[in-house]
Order: structure tokens, then sequence, then C-alpha cells
């Protein structure tokens, strides 16, 4: 408990350097929350990510392979681990749901091995179990995102089955893009959500199959390859972008995706709505007089312009033609 | 026509430079205009005006290199000395003459001879634009196109935008230039004649 108490008031002296008087008191309640939380757990003993070898489901689901007791030979004996069945517990110990312990969702049973059968059959909680009509959840839209979903190709084809945690992984995601204010991490975060699959052999064809198409081959026609895709994110051109949501998540076939280079190459790049949405980002951006300055760790074409230097540029075209044009009636006439 | 002096004040090098600069500059102010104002031109496409643009841009500079190199061991670079003497008030005299005296039979302020190719106006524009403008654009135009070189932020304010704000000012300021050019070029013995010079590299004072 003093530990926590001490941990707290660490963090407060990091945080409250340049914090405002209405984040300063929105922290001490969160001190004196976690404070509570953490207090209770240290008693409970349920969860420790951190030390994955005294947890009762991460020391087998944490590695490769993992050891028990067969009482019917009476013998140790060392198995591999399903690889899809191991957890990375530090990417868990940064996620969103970093405070819940592996039974929160999954049956205590599972505290048992071997695992009893018919566990497999039980229902597991879906997202929007938790996190729909909540008020405090209020925020990510969740239920509006459902709808969008419902929209997209994966939904058509392959239906409820492809689930939220089919990108978002339930045990790892972490809101990159909502709190990231690095560009390229974002961007990065997101396009291995897409890749996971998409640059997957085993687990596309898993879901669809059949196999995966050749993402290299079939953006060929794309100039700059490369840098699009470390810059911007797959969803940039393969969703609708839908104006009250962060990040769109209505996505799209491929007869369907942008390909137009101009509707990000513009003065009123779609990545604006997709991209360059996030208000830690748009922050950055609302620097100086340089109105429209997109945050960029990149430099996209046509986008960069703002509106007072083009008024500015076209003022001083016309006038340099003006003058121009009454030189030149001066030298006809004044001959 | 015969009656006047000529002068041989373009040599062959120089036309050469000048006129692969001249059509490549034009072809990166309407390649550099409607990447800027994202022109969905489907007949040229955007694809297209952007390696225009580039290919364009690495032409002009090698081609800078032949003029400043050029002007560097010839003696055409002399013409670009500006003296301290008279800094401002002799641009100005021009000025006034381009502005009043031409219009009130005055006597050309600063004839030209093997001496003096360019009024000092002149001079100025084109030093601006030869040693300031073009290498500017130049360096900025290289840096945009390996923006990993450039520096993240400058006081918070991303590099890249940085640069690609000076870029497009400076080529801006070129296209102004050119238009002036054109114009000014009109003014001679006759509206054609200096244009004929360019091309020919003899000049009738
Ligand atoms: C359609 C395009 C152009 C035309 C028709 C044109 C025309 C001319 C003419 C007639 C002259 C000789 C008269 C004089 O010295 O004023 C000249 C010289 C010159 N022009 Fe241009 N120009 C063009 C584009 C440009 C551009 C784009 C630049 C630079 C960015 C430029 C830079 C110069 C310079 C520096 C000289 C003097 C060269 C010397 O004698 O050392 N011109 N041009």
């Amino acid at each position: 408990m003093v530990i926590f108490l001490i941990l707290g008031y660490y963090h407060f002296l990091i945080f409250s350097r340049n914090i405002d008087l209405h984040i300063l008191m929105k922290f001490r309640v969160f001190v004196l929350i976690s404070f509570f939380l953490f207090g209770a757990l240290s008693f409970s003993n349920a969860q420790s990510y951190q030390d994955p070898k005294q947890h009762v489901c991460l020391k087998c689901h944490s590695n490769q392979t993992y050891t028990f007791h067969n009482d019917v030979t009476n013998a140790e004996v060392k198995r591999l681990m399903n690889p899809y069945y191991i957890l990375d517990t530090v990417a868990i110990s940064s996620g969103v749901h970093k405070s819940f312990d592996c039974t929160d969702c999954h049956s205590a049973e599972y505290e048992v091995y071997p695992h009893q059968a018919n566990l497999k059959l039980e229902p597991l909680s879906s997202c929007l179990d938790c996190h729909g009509g909540d008020e405090s959840y209020a925020k990510y839209k969740f239920e509006e995102i459902q709808a969008e979903v419902e929209k997209s190709v994966h939904h058509k084809v392959y239906g409820e089955s492809f689930s939220c945690s089919k990108c978002h992984n339930q045990h790892t995601y972490a809101a990159t893009a909502r709190n990231s204010d690095n560009l390229l991490e974002i961007v990065d975060y997101s396009n291995k959500m897409c890749l996971s699959c998409h640059n997957d052999m085993k687990k596309y064809k898993l879901v669809s199959g059949h196999d995966n198409p050749k993402l290299v081959e079939v953006h060929d026609w794309l100039p700059n390859q490369a840098l699009h895709f470390k810059h911007v994110r797959c969803i940039e051109c393969h969703t609708e972008v839908v104006d009250s949501l962060m990040v769109s998540h209505n996505i799209v076939g491929k007869d369907q995706a942008v390909k137009k280079c101009v509707e990000c190459h513009s003065a009123d790049s779609r990545l604006k709505a997709s991209l360059y949405k996030y208000e830690n980002l748009q922050k950055r951006s609302e620097n100086g007089g340089l109105g429209n300055v997109l945050s960029n760790s990149s430099y996209v074409i046509g986008t960069h312009q703002s509106p007072f230097l083009k008024l500015l540029s076209i003022i001083i075209f016309l006038a340099t033609l003006g003058g121009v044009i009454i030189h030149s009636i001066f030298r006809i006439f004044k001959k | 026509m015969g009656a006047t002096e000529k002068i041989y004040f373009y040599p062959v090098w120089l036309r050469i430079w000048h006129g692969i600069n001249a059509i490549g500059i034009l072809l990166l102010i309407f390649s550099g205009i409607s990447m800027q104002s994202s022109l969905d031109n489907s007949v040229i496409g955007f694809n297209l005006i952007i390696n225009i643009h580039n290919y364009a841009g690495v032409i002009v500079t090698l081609n800078y290199l032949l003029f400043f190199i050029g002007n560097l061991v010839t003696k055409n670079g002399r013409y670009y000395f500006i003296k301290m003497k008279g800094f401002l008030k002799r641009p100005i005299k021009q000025a006034y003459y381009y502005a009043w005296g031409m219009f009130h039979g005055e006597s050309y302020p600063f004839p030209l001879s093997e001496k003096r190719k360019f009024n000092p106006l002149q001079k100025y524009f084109y030093v601006i634009v030869m040693y300031l403008a073009v290498p500017g654009v130049i360096i900025t135009g290289f840096a945009l196109l390996f923006p990993e070189l450039i520096i993240e932020t400058v006081y918070g304010i991303s590099g890249i935008f940085l640069t690609a704000i000076f870029h497009s000012v400076l080529g801006f300021f070129i296209s102004i230039f050119l238009l002036i050019h054109l114009y000014v070029a009109t003014i001679g013995k006759s509206p054609t004649e200096n244009f004929k010079s360019i091309i020919s590299g003899w000049h009738h004072v």
C-alpha cells in the first residue's frame, strides 16, 4: 500500500510539471482511485502480468512450451503450446484491458489443467456486451462503429464471426490513434491490424478459405508504394469516411477503394477527415498563423498551402499583371 | 539596322543554358501549380504531373551547374557583379526611367556596351533570381524528394512543412520574375529585338 502511495506521488511529480489546475484536480481523484484499486488488488493477489511465471494462466500461456503432471502415467510432461494461444504479456500490460484478469472473461474453471472440454463451448463476451450502451464509453461510439462494421465487406462475407477482435486483439489492443502523438506509430499500429491477416497466409486462409492476394502486386499502380505504406493507413483508401467517427469502420470492397491521387493530394485532402483527425495531432497543427498545417512527419503533396499565402500570391500576381498592362498602354499611347 | 553596332552578348553555352532553363522552368511552373491546386487533370494525370516536375527539376538543376560554372570560367560572370557605388541610386534611376523617363523622351540612363550588358535594376533581379531563388528552390526541391533528410521540427512546426512552403514561395517568386522578365524584354529597339538576341547571340546597340 505504501509503495503505491509513493508510486502515485512519483507519477504526480512527473505529470504535474506542465498541467493546469483542472487536470491537477482530476489527477488527484485518479491517485485516490488508483490508491484504493491497487490497494485492493495487492490484497487479492489476483493478476500479475509483470511476473507471468507466478500467474496461474500465464505461466503456461506466455511460453512456447508448458509442463504438467500427467496423473495417468504419473510423469512430468513437456508440450508445445499452440502458437495462437501464446500471449504477449508485455503487450497485455500496456493494453486497454490490462486491469482485467484472465478469469474476468474466461471461466475460472480454466485454472485447472487439463482444461475441461466443455469450457470451449462457453460463449465469451463480445465487445458490445461490456462497451455497448454505457455512458462512460459513449465517446468511443461503439454502437455507431458496430453499425459501420455491419456494412463492411468483412461482415458481408463472414457475418457475425468477423468480430471486433479479428482486428482489435482483445488481449493487447492499445488505443494508439487516440493516444500517440507520433503519426508513424499510429500508421504502423493500424496497418499491422490489417496485415496480421492480409499478409499472413495461414491466418488469411483460415478465415477466407483462399489464398491472400499479394499486396505489393495489387498495389503495383501506386507510385512510391513503400512511402505510402509507411505514411498512410490502409483504411485511408479502403474505408468510407464517416465524419462522426474517429476511425471509419466501413471497410469497402476493392472496387470502391480510393484510387485517385487528388483525393488526398489536395487542399481539402481526405486525410484531414481521417488520418489527421485526431485531436492530439491537430493541436500541433494549430501553431501560428499557418492555418492548415497538417501535422506532418510526412509531406503530402498538394496539402500544404495556406489560404493566406494563396490569397497573397494571387494579389501579387494580379498586381504584377496590372503593372505590365498599364505600362504597355502607356508605351502604346505615349510614344 | 545595318548601321547599328552589334555586340556578341550571348555565347552559345549561355544560349543553350537559357533555352533549357526557360523550357524547364515553364514546365516546373505549370506542373507545380497543378500539383498545388491538385487539378485532377484526367488527360495528363496527377502521377505524370509529378514525374514531369521531378524530371524537369533535375534537368534545371544540372543545367544550373552549366550557368554557374560558365559564369565562373568565362567573362560573362562579370556582368553579375554589383558595384557598391550608387547601390540604391543607380537602380532607382533605371526604375525612374521605366516609370517616367521613357515616356518623356529622356535618353537611356545606362547605355549598353561591351562592359555593360544589364542595366542596374535588371542586374539586381538576375542576381537575386540566379544566385538566391534558383539555388534555394533547387535545395528545397531536393529536400522534398528525400524528406528523410529534413530536420523534423523547427520550433514545433514540421520541418517538411516549412520546406514545402519555402519551396512554393520561391517558385512563386521565380514565376513573378519570369512575368516581369518577359515583359521587360519587350522594351528594346523593337518589342522582339531582345528575343532575337537571346537566340542569335548578337545584340544591336
Ligand atoms: C519563356 C521564357 C523566357 C524568355 C522568352 C526569356 C527571354 C530572355 C531574353 C530575351 C533575354 C535577353 C535580354 C536580357 O538579358 O534581358 C534573357 C536573358 C536572361 N534570362 Fe531569360 N527568358 C525566359 C526565361 C528565363 C528564366 C525562367 C530565367 C531564370 C529563372 C531567365 C533568366 C535569364 C537571365 C539570367 C538572362 C541573362 C543571361 C546573361 O546574359 O547572362 N530567363 N531572357
